[in-house]
Order: structure tokens, then C-alpha cells, then sequence
């Protein structure tokens, strides 16, 4: 089966830096696919290359089958990939609700003319997102403070949002960034439950994280970043004893000792 | 062009009479508040406006000294030379850092001000005068509560909202799929129109324009509008203006003092109020939500 | 002929690219769009004229004076306005706006106090007197615009290269968290930066009112257009995009003048920025990154 979104030599350079090394990715429909790696390995620059906020400097992106390489965020969205950020970017003026509705962007096509004379086209497409943005915040569970300013949340409810309104428009592939970061266990587990009721829904999931057990946990699928290049793509159960993934975030010599210790 | 007699008491037609520049003054001075909302809703600063309600003003008197035609057809014409000078300012400032659009548009004024003045055409130093008195008071008021209508209702859509989220954050915004550049071009135009509007009603009000009518200071005044009454929705620039537009008259101040006072507010609005006056913010669901 | 119109031209883009210094300084160091420039370019014509006037001072010495008056003017200023923006979501556009009322504030002010007529330093100040050479007439006057551009920009090159302090500002303009983590006092160093920019301004004023002998609060504001058209053709925030565009804008307007029509000095200058707009945007040296961030 085709994956969803494919990346072929994906790279990202900047005067001096590689970013992003000529990165391949498969994610399957359906899954729940995590990107790990230790600080600075490259996974936000893959996100934004992913997203289409930044250009890639060589490599192809395709997304169900067609190439979005060149394609802007905007008609990435438009495609269904929708995204949360790793510093949270609500819209802090405007309320929870309004802030979902604002996910739901891409299904609202009506003209000028029907806005302004209120005609039915569009008010019906308001209601519908009325509602897909209520479903959205059930689902994340913050549909009781939906008229709040997004400012008065607080921060883990905020990070919900963010997920609430990137479900609005019911998105094919959802990318989180580092959705766990700041959570206490019990946030984080609540989390996790969460991802598998998006997946169940049927967007696929592709998340870029740092805290090792909770991508165990929820991870189907595990690509591992370091210095930009992919140095392992598998099941998360390889990943503890794959020599090379250690060595990436414990340094080759704790890696040698812990072989040693091991063998 | 008369209303019916009904519409019109023996009382409102004296205070009408009397006060007819300050009238027409508020109703012209409203709309380019609001031209300058759109473009700060949107999270712009143009500050073109006083260039293309020159261009308005210019063009419409052309039309109606040299080619003799009725003001009911000159008025819809008179944005078409704003809007197409808008786009070719806009077009390649869009993807830029919007210091570039400020910085154009302030020299737009600056450089139309020389073409004015030069070129004869235009009528020189002395400008145009003899502009026939066609612009009536409900055509002014007109057009401001059909601007303000119009805007209103688009802020209170799936448009209202894409527009606010750019202005918040404008790269979450195309996250979500807002085309920010199409969004920033059409602020643009509208902001041309509305402000071609008003140069070419002022034009035809007071029978003479000049080449320096529409420079720096106008540009200035037309910011202080905004900063003033907020952004939060169509009827606080608007207030922001009208409240700048009789302050001068009630205080009976220089003109001098007025510019003074202009400049301090934008300071302290920018420094201390940057929600201005009117920091209320209106709904933008068009759908009834009631909480579950 | 030619040679007479390249001479002047070149001596006004001379004018010009000092201008345009101080205001690419403020940009590319601090970030801010820094409007109230031109007032400060009015003031040190001023101050120039209450000096050789009230106090008879001669040009050499009401120079310097204009010049650091006008620094010290633009430091308070600047300090009242822009010290508190560091926090806006928007700074750049914040400074703009705020730049933009304070300037109208300032030249009305002052229009309100020493009223509107154009006046002018006294004729013995410079000799009327002209060199001669190779055929191209030059006057006094524009040979001391030459020097003094001359001295300025290479004195600003130098403290910007060759010194600590030039270093100091350097960094504050590439990162400006880093240099204060670095221990560079970030608050002190812009109030730098206000006052080199701000005598810059003042120097300039002083040479353009002794050259066109026109003296009035406005002037500044009028400069501002060429001000930006060098600033972007240069590129924003770089020293030798505003010198070299400087004189371009200069030779351009100079043979606008002579070849086709006056009056469409400013409208070509203006053309001009339309047109790098259109097509370079960051200018001849400016940094790329001049998209949105």
C-alpha cells in the first residue's frame, strides 16, 4: 500500500549547516508515527519542511500520491495535513471556539456576495463548522470553555486546543510537535489516549517527541533523527537495543559500556 | 437630487445647513477610517490612504471638469486609478517584511504631491478648482454605513476570522490555509477604494482640491483614526475619527495645535493603548453556538 | 557638460548616502524604522543657523556643534520613544508607527515655534568662490560636502570595523540576546547608535541647507522619500548599499533634471524604489532575508 506521505532525499541546508540530510520517510495510513532524535537532530526543520513554512534546498515530498514539494503551507492545508506547534501558537484575542474555527479555514468556500447578503450557501457551511468545531473540542475535551478567551487557558488546556483546532478540518494527516512537551504523567497519559481516539478516527498521525516512553507507548512506527540524517526507521521494540540509536543520544562510549554490560 | 420632504424637517434642514462641512467632514473622515481598519485588520500598515484619496479626488474632478460627465457615474469610477496603483504597490511588498508597504505608501504620497504640482494638468500649485458641488450628504453617509455594514458582516465569517488569525500570527494562520497574500492584496484594494471614495466626495464638496492636500500629515491624521478608536470592530475607527474630527472644532484650535496633538496620540496609543479606546472585540461566529 | 552634471550629481548622491547612513544605521542595528530622522536632519540645519547667525560661529566650527546637538537631540528622543517597543509583537512596525507620530508632533511643534519661512545661513559663511577643474565647476560649498561626507564615512567605517566598540555594535545587529548575554550593554549601545545616527542626520542637514540655501522645519520630512529610496536600493541596514545608492539617486536625479523635467526629480527616485521592489528586493546588499519572518 502506498504511504500516505513519502519523503525521497529530503534535505535542508542553510549557509554552513545541514539541517535536514537527505531524509527518507514512509508514514503509512492509519498509523501512529513518531520522530525521535536529541536536540538539535533536525525534526522541527522536518516539520517545517513538511508543513511547507520552509523551502526545501533538494529532495520531494509526496503526500497521497501527489508531489507537494513546492506546494505553500496554505494549500498544504488545503490538501489535508493540518499541524500543531512546539511553542504554542493560538490566537490569543480571540475565543476557544473561535480559535477552532479558525482549523476549520479550509472547508469554508463561500464567496463575498454570499457572506455579505447572508444567502443559504453560506450560512449553512458556517453551522457545519459550527459543529465540526464543537466535535473537535469534545473531543479534546474543552468544550466547556469554549467562549473563554484562548489566553485564559491554561497551558496544558491550551496544547489541547491547539490539537482541537487542527482536527477541526478533520485533517488526513495531523503532525504534532512535540505535543507531550511540558506534561506531567498523568497529562501525558491522557495524551496518549487521545492520539489513539484521533487515529481511530482515521487521520494518521506523524509526531516529532522527545520523551522516550511516551512514544513507546503510542508509537506504531519510529523513524530516529540525528545530525539531520536518519539513522534507524522500525518498530519501536528494535529501537532500545539498535546500537546506533544509543549511541546517538548516550555517546559511543556509555554505548560501548552498555554493550559490555549487556553481552 | 432631493429627498422626499418628510425625510427632511424645516429643523434638520437648518442644523444640516449650518453645519454642513463638519457633516460631510465626519462622513469623509469615517471612511477613511475605515480604509485604514481593513489594512490594519489584516495586520498591515499601509499608509497610503491620503495618496489614494488624492488619486480619487484628482480623477474625479478630471472627469467631471474636462469630460463633463455626471457625478453619479464619475463617483463608482473614481477608485479604479487608486486600486490599480495599490496593486502595483502591493503586488511586490506582499511577501515582503511590511516595513517595505509602509515605507512605499509614505512615499507615494510624497512623490504624487510633486506630480501635482508640476505637472499642469493637474493644475500646478494652484490645483483644481470650480469642482461642481454634486456630492450630496446620503451619498456620503451612504457609502460609510453600506462600509461599515459590509465590513461588519465579513468580520463576522469564516473571512472575519482568517483575517484576525493573520493579524495574531500570521504563520499559524497559513497553517491553517488562509492564502495570507491574497487576503493582504485585498485588504489593499479595498483600502484604495474606500479611500478613492472619500477623495473623490471631498472633492465634490468643497469645489477645489490642491497638491497638498494629500501628503504626510493627512496620511498621519488618517492612522491616528485607527489607533485611536481600536480595531475591534468596524465602528471604532470610525469613532476614533469622528472624535478627532470635532475635537478641533469644539476646542477651536490652530491647525497647528491639531497636528501636534495627532502626532502625540498615535505615540501614546502605540506606547500605552494599543488596543485603542474601543478595545471591544465582536463575535466572530456567524452560527448560533450555544456552550454544551 | 556631461562631466558637470556627473560632478554634481555625484556631489548631491554624496549629500544623499550621508543622509541615508544614519537611518540604514538605526535599522540595521536597532531594527527600527526610525521616521523622527528627518526631524533630526532639520535640526542640526537649525542649530547650524542659530550658531553662524546669533553667535557669528564659522562653518567649521557650527558643523561639529549641529552635528552632536542633533546626536544628543535624537538620543533623548529616541530614548522616549522606542525604549518601551521591545516588547511589542511587532516591533518593527511599532517603531514605525510610533516614530511616525512623534515626527509629526515634532515638526508641527516646531513649525508652531519658529514658524514656516525658509531661511538661510549667512552668505559669508562660504565663499561664493569656485575651483575650476578639468573644465567642471565645483563650488566651496560642495567641496566641503565632499570632505565632510568623505571624513564621516570613512570615520563610520572605521568605528564600525576597526574598533571595539564597532564590534560591540556589529554584534547587536546579527543577535541582539546573544551580545547582551555576551555582557554588552544593550540599553547603552543603542543610545550609541541613536546619537551616531542622529549626528549623521544633523551633519547632512547642515551641508544640504548650505547647498540648496534653504532652511526650514520640514526639510526633513521632504528628504525622507530619498531617504528610502537609498535605504532599499542599498539594502536596509547595510553601509555600503546607502553610499553607493546615495549616488546613484544623485546622478539620476541630476540628469532628470537636465535631460528631462524637473519636477520629475522625485517621482523617478520613487520609480526606482517601485522598481527594486518588483524585482530585488533586498537591494544591492542587503541581506536576503527580507521576507516575512
Amino acid at each position: 500500500m502506498t504511504p500516505l506521505l513519502q519523503t525521497t532525499g529530503l534535505t535542508r541546508r542553510y549557509s554552513g549547516l545541514v539541517a535536514v540530510d537527505h531524509v527518507d520517510i514512509a508514514v503509512a495510513e492509519g498509523t501512529v508515527h513518531a520522530v525521535i532524535g536529541p536536540n538539535g537532530a533536525g525534526k522541527t526543520t522536518l516539520f517545517n519542511l513538511l508543513s511547507g513554512l520552509v523551502p526545501p534546498t533538494a529532495g520531494t515530498i509526496t503526500f497521497a500520491g501527489a508531489d507537494i514539494t513546492r506546494r505553500p503551507a496554505d494549500r498544504r492545508a488545503r490538501l489535508g495535513i493540518a499541524r500543531t506547534f512546539q511553542n504554542i501558537r493560538i490566537f490569543a484575542a480571540m475565543t476557544v471556539l473561535e480559535n477552532v474555527l479558525t482549523g476549520a479555514h479550509v472547508t469554508l468556500s463561500a464567496s463575498l456576495p454570499e457572506i455579505v447578503l447572508r444567502l443559504p450557501r453560506f450560512r449553512a457551511q458556517e453551522r457545519a463548522a459550527v459543529r465540526s468545531a464543537q466535535a473537535a473540542l469534545a473531543l479534546v475535551g474543552l468544550q466547556a470553555r469554549a467562549n473563554d478567551r484562548a489566553d485564559a487557558l491554561s497551558y496544558g488546556d491550551q496544547r489541547r486546543l491547539e490539537i482541537a483546532r487542527a482536527m477541526a478540518s478533520s485533517p488526513r494527516l495531523l503532525l504534532l510537535d512535540e505535543p507531550a512537551a511540558g506534561m506531567n504523567p498523568a497529562e501525558t497519559t491522557a495524551l496518549g489516549q487521545l492520539v489513539h481516539r484521533i487515529r481511530d478516527l482515521g487521520t494518521t498521525i506523524l509526531l516529532v517527541e522527545h520523551d522516550m516512553g511516551f512514544v513507546m507507548d503510542i508509537a506504531e512506527h519510529v523513524t530516529v533523527l540525528n545530525f539531520g540524517r536518519r539513522i534507524f526507521d522500525g518498530a519501536p521494540a528494535h529501537i532500545r537495543t539498535e546500537p546506533v540509536v544509543v549511541e546517538a543520544y548516550l555517546g559511543a562510549k556509555m554505548a560501548q559500556r552498555l554493550t559490555e554490560r549487556a553481552g | 437630487m432631493t429627498l422626499p420632504d418628510w425625510l427632511y424637517p424645516g429643523w434638520l434642514d437648518d442644523f444640516l445647513w449650518t453645519y454642513q462641512n463638519v457633516i460631510h467632514s465626519l462622513g469623509i473622515n469615517g471612511l477613511l477610517a475605515l480604509s485604514m481598519y481593513v489594512v490594519l485588520a489584516v495586520g498591515q500598515l499601509s499608509l497610503g490612504q491620503a495618496a489614494f484619496m488624492g488619486l480619487g479626488a484628482y480623477s474625479s474632478a478630471l472627469l467631471t471638469l474636462k469630460l463633463k460627465l455626471p457625478f453619479l457615474l464619475v463617483l463608482p469610477a473614481s477608485c479604479i486609478t487608486p486600486m490599480l496603483f495599490a496593486f502595483a504597490i502591493g503586488g511586490p511588498t506582499l511577501r515582503l517584511s511590511g516595513v517595505y508597504l509602509a515605507i512605499a505608501t509614505i512615499g507615494l504620497g510624497e512623490v504624487l504631491r510633486a506630480v501635482y504640482l508640476n505637472v499642469d494638468y493637474f493644475g500646478g500649485a494652484l490645483g483644481l478648482s470650480g469642482i461642481p458641488d454634486s456630492a450630496e450628504t446620503w451619498m456620503i453617509y451612504g457609502l460609510l454605513f453600506a462600509a461599515i455594514a459590509v465590513l461588519w458582516l465579513i468580520a463576522r465569517s469564516g473571512v472575519g476570522r482568517a483575517m484576525e488569525a493573520m493579524r495574531e500570527d500570521e504563520t499559524a494562520a497559513q497553517m491553517m490555509g488562509v492564502n495570507v497574500g491574497r487576503y493582504r492584496m485585498g485588504a489593499l484594494l479595498a483600502s484604495a477604494m474606500l479611500a478613492g471614495f472619500a477623495g473623490a466626495l471631498s472633492a465634490h464638496v468643497s469645489s477645489f482640491i490642491g497638491p497638498n492636500e494629500y501628503g504626510f500629515e493627512p496620511a498621519v491624521t488618517i492612522l491616528s483614526y485607527a489607533l485611536l478608536g481600536g480595531i475591534g470592530t468596524p465602528l471604532a475607527p470610525v469613532l476614533g475619527a469622528w472624535i478627532l474630527t470635532l475635537l478641533p472644532e469644539l476646542l477651536r484650535d490652530v491647525t497647528d495645535m491639531r497636528s501636534i496633538l495627532n502626532g502625540l496620540i498615535i505615540v501614546l496609543a502605540v506606547l500605552f493603548l494599543p488596543n485603542g479606546l474601543l478595545a471591544w472585540r465582536m463575535r466572530r461566529i456567524a452560527a448560533p453556538a450555544r456552550p454544551r | 557638460m556631461l562631466a558637470q552634471q556627473l560632478t554634481n550629481g555625484i556631489l548631491l548622491g554624496a549629500t544623499y548616502a550621508l543622509f541615508a547612513l544614519g537611518f540604514t544605521l538605526m535599522f540595521g542595528v536597532l531594527r527600527v524604522i526610525n521616521l523622527t530622522y528627518g526631524f533630526y536632519f532639520s535640526a542640526g540645519a537649525f542649530i547650524a543657523l542659530f550658531a553662524t547667525r546669533a553667535a557669528g560661529m564659522p562653518i567649521w566650527a557650527a558643523l561639529p556643534l549641529a552635528a552632536i546637538g542633533a546626536g544628543v537631540i535624537a538620543m533623548l528622543i529616541d530614548r522616549l520613544l522606542l525604549s518601551r517597543l521591545n516588547r511589542a509583537r511587532n516591533p518593527e512596525l511599532a517603531s514605525l508607527m510610533v516614530t511616525l507620530g512623534g515626527v509629526l508632533a515634532l515638526y508641527s511643534a516646531a513649525t508652531a515655534i519658529l514658524g514656516s519661512d525658509i531661511r538661510r545661513l549667512p552668505p559669508e559663511l562660504i565663499g561664493a568662490e569656485a575651483l575650476l577643474i578639468g573644465g567642471v565647476r565645483i563650488t566651496m560649498a560642495q567641496i566641503l560636502i565632499l570632505i565632510a561626507t568623505i571624513v564621516l564615512v570613512s570615520g563610520l567605517i572605521l568605528l564600525l570595523r576597526g574598533t571595539r566598540l564597532g564590534l560591540a555594535i556589529r554584534a547587536m545587529a546579527e543577535r541582539p540576546d546573544a551580545a547582551g548575554l555576551m555582557g554588552i550593554d544593550t540599553r547603552r549601545l543603542a543610545s550609541l547608535v541613536s546619537f551616531l545616527s542622529g549626528a549623521l542626520a544633523g551633519a547632512a542637514g547642515v551641508l544640504i541647507g548650505l547647498n540648496f540655501n534653504a532652511i526650514q522645519p520640514y526639510m526633513g520630512e521632504e528628504m525622507m522619500l530619498r531617504g528610502f529610496v537609498v535605504v532599499i536600493v542599498g539594502g536596509l541596514g547595510d553601509v555600503r548599499g546607502a553610499v553607493i545608492a546615495g549616488l546613484l539617486l544623485g546622478v539620476i536625479e541630476v540628469a532628470t533634471a537636465g535631460y528631462l523635467a524637473s519636477g520629475l526629480k522625485d517621482a523617478v527616485g520613487f520609480c526606482l524604489l517601485v522598481a527594486v521592489l518588483w524585482t530585488r528586493p533586498s537591494g544591492l546588499f542587503g541581506r536576503s532575508a527580507v521576507r516575512r519572518a
